[in-house]
């Protein structure tokens, strides 16, 4: 990717972390990274924001919240997963209010692995969700353009994208493993 | 006189990087009561022990929470090491101190960041940052992690820092002090600051006490209880320990004792490496664990309560935490009591809350 062509706000949720992960979220936006440098605005609210950060796993609680937020982004959205929690439940995975990974209940775009991840690695899975929201765009406004395109009902549109998450997963996952 | 409304405020909310619902009972721009409402975050992770064995558990418990993890991880390494009567060495007990205080300077640091956030002073909360990543670099450059350190383990340490290395440290964190000093003072002396903070959120001494509220919450109020003084952990007892005690019990009281403990963290530092002896880090520990034991640390947010049930086996029987968020609590919706709407988010922040740790 060369450039970007808007500047993404970001939303971001703790499912069930244990923090590590959101205060490493929270240092990207401070001096010594910093993302707001891009145009990277942290919001709290929904309906702003292109990027939603998710930590941590979900469960019965708070799964409702998760969808909630997610259904009140615009679209075109990405979803990035942030930290082994989000992404596969990783410690936690055996604990009885423990459901798994974000993409049990949203799709997920991009896997960020690591405990905690490092902001270098969130950075990272941002910039590649950016990638996956241009492209998300261009769909979109293609569709637009050419209106022999049938617009892709909803629910196909979320198996795609599930589809498309699980290869992802496998790809961070094989990443994470090249990292240990 | 306006009508009773409801005000939700989280679960996901700008101010609070953790989710926490709570339902607002307010009638004009005034809150006559708050009710909290947890749960969005447990994982219900103490049942882990009958799967995880007991060396096993430590990543475990040290993923209660990002922020005070190395308490949580020395916390429970010394139940175990309670029920398995085992001696550590002391050069690991002033390592575990040493690494304890340096825990406390980031979250105290993190902590006064949010704060100014709350009170919408951005550029004070990015410098806070800024310096709260020295700190950081520091424990990377020890331990290896930035926030999960993994450094304790059931016997002592995982690995010695050696004693140039915290030389180093002392200096590094003597060189910050001019930095810190100068934002603290933007906290304590600053008008726009000071009007935010003075007056509002006044918890009593007695009911401090009587709602059993700890850490900087119970001595910003007055009371005099810090589980340091009482040597029950650490080596804080060789290293002349005094408490930070404030009288006035409002904001800014909470703040000011948070605000002395950061620099009381780096003198504890100095004083603890001039006096670190030489030799191991670890002992070896073998066998199953039997027996019980509780003990307590006096985590930044407070006094935290550690229990360890063995079964004589390798798995332990029982495994209880109790953190400091969870006491203070009912003297946040005691606080909460009256004030104004726009003063619910600071008030919620000088609790200092986590609420990863409550929930679990």
């Amino acid at each position: 990717m060369s450039y970007i062509a808007k500047s993404p706000w970001v939303v971001h949720y703790d499912g069930s972390s244990c923090n590590g992960c959101d205060i490493e979220v929270l240092a990207c936006l401070t001096p010594m990274y910093d993302v707001e440098r891009f145009g990277i605005i942290n919001t709290g609210n929904p309906k702003h924001a292109d990027v939603f950060l998710v930590t941590g796993s979900v469960n019965e609680q708070n799964k409702d919240v998760v969808k909630q937020i997610y259904e009140q982004m615009p679209e075109p959205k990405v979803v990035v997963a942030v930290g082994i929690c989000a992404c596969s439940a990783g410690i936690f995975r055996e604990c009885y209010n423990i459901m798994g990974g974000v993409d049990t209940v949203i799709p997920v775009d991009v896997y960020v692995p690591g405990c905690a991840a490092r902001p270098e690695a969130i950075i990272d899975g941002v910039v590649k969700g950016l990638a996956v929201l241009q492209e998300k765009r261009d769909n979109m406004v293609k569709a637009v353009e050419d209106e022999s395109v049938e617009p892709i009902e909803e629910e196909n549109q979320d198996a795609a994208e599930a589809g498309e998450a699980e290869e992802k997963k496998e790809e961070a996952e094989e990443e994470g493993g090249k990292q240990k | 006189m306006g009508k009773k409304t409801i005000i939700p405020f989280g679960p996901q909310h700008p101010v609070l990087p953790e989710p926490v619902h709570l339902d607002l009972v307010i009638e004009d721009e005034t809150v006559l009561e708050a009710i909290p409402s947890i749960g969005f975050i447990h994982r219900g992770l103490e049942k882990l022990v009958e799967t995880k064995d007991y060396t096993q558990m430590v990543y475990v418990i040290e993923r209660i929470c990002g922020i005070c993890s190395f308490g949580h991880g020395w916390g429970y390494c010394a139940a175990v090491e309670g029920a398995m009567n085992v001696e550590i060495p002391k050069r690991a007990e002033y390592l575990r101190t040493i690494l304890h205080e340096l825990s406390r300077l980031h979250s105290h640091l993190l902590w006064l960041g949010l704060l100014a956030d709350a009170f919408g002073f951005e550029s004070l909360f990015q410098h806070c940052w800024r310096v709260r990543e020295t700190i950081l670099d520091i424990l990377e450059k020890t331990t290896g992690g930035r926030v999960i350190f993994s450094i304790c383990q059931v016997g002592g340490m995982r690995k010695d820092i050696d004693d140039k290395t915290l030389k180093d440290i002392v200096a590094i964190l003597n060189g910050i002090k001019a930095e810190i000093k100068e934002l603290t003072d933007v906290f304590l002396e600053d008008d726009s600051v000071k009007n935010r903070m003075c007056g509002v959120g006044v918890l009593s001494k007695e009911d401090a006490e009587e709602l059993c509220a700890v850490g900087p919450v119970a001595r910003g109020s007055g009371v005099v209880q810090d589980l340091r003084m009482t040597n029950d952990h650490g080596v804080y007892g060789e290293l002349d320990f005094e408490p930070m005690i404030e009288e006035a019990g409002d904001c800014y009281a909470r703040c000011k004792v948070r605000i002395r403990e950061v620099f009381q963290s780096i003198e504890l530092i100095e004083k603890a490496v001039d006096k670190i002896p030489a030799g191991d880090v670890s002992v070896e520990v073998k066998g199953n664990v039997d027996g019980e034991f509780a003990t307590r640390i006096e985590q930044p947010r407070g006094e935290a309560f550690y229990y360890a049930k063995g079964a004589d086996s390798k798995f332990l029987k029982r495994m209880r935490v109790r953190t400091p968020t969870n006491m203070n609590i009912p003297a946040l919706v005691k606080t909460l009591q009256g004030c104004d709407l726009a003063d619910v988010p600071i008030l919620v922040l000088t609790i200092d809350p986590c609420i990863s740790c409550t929930e679990r």
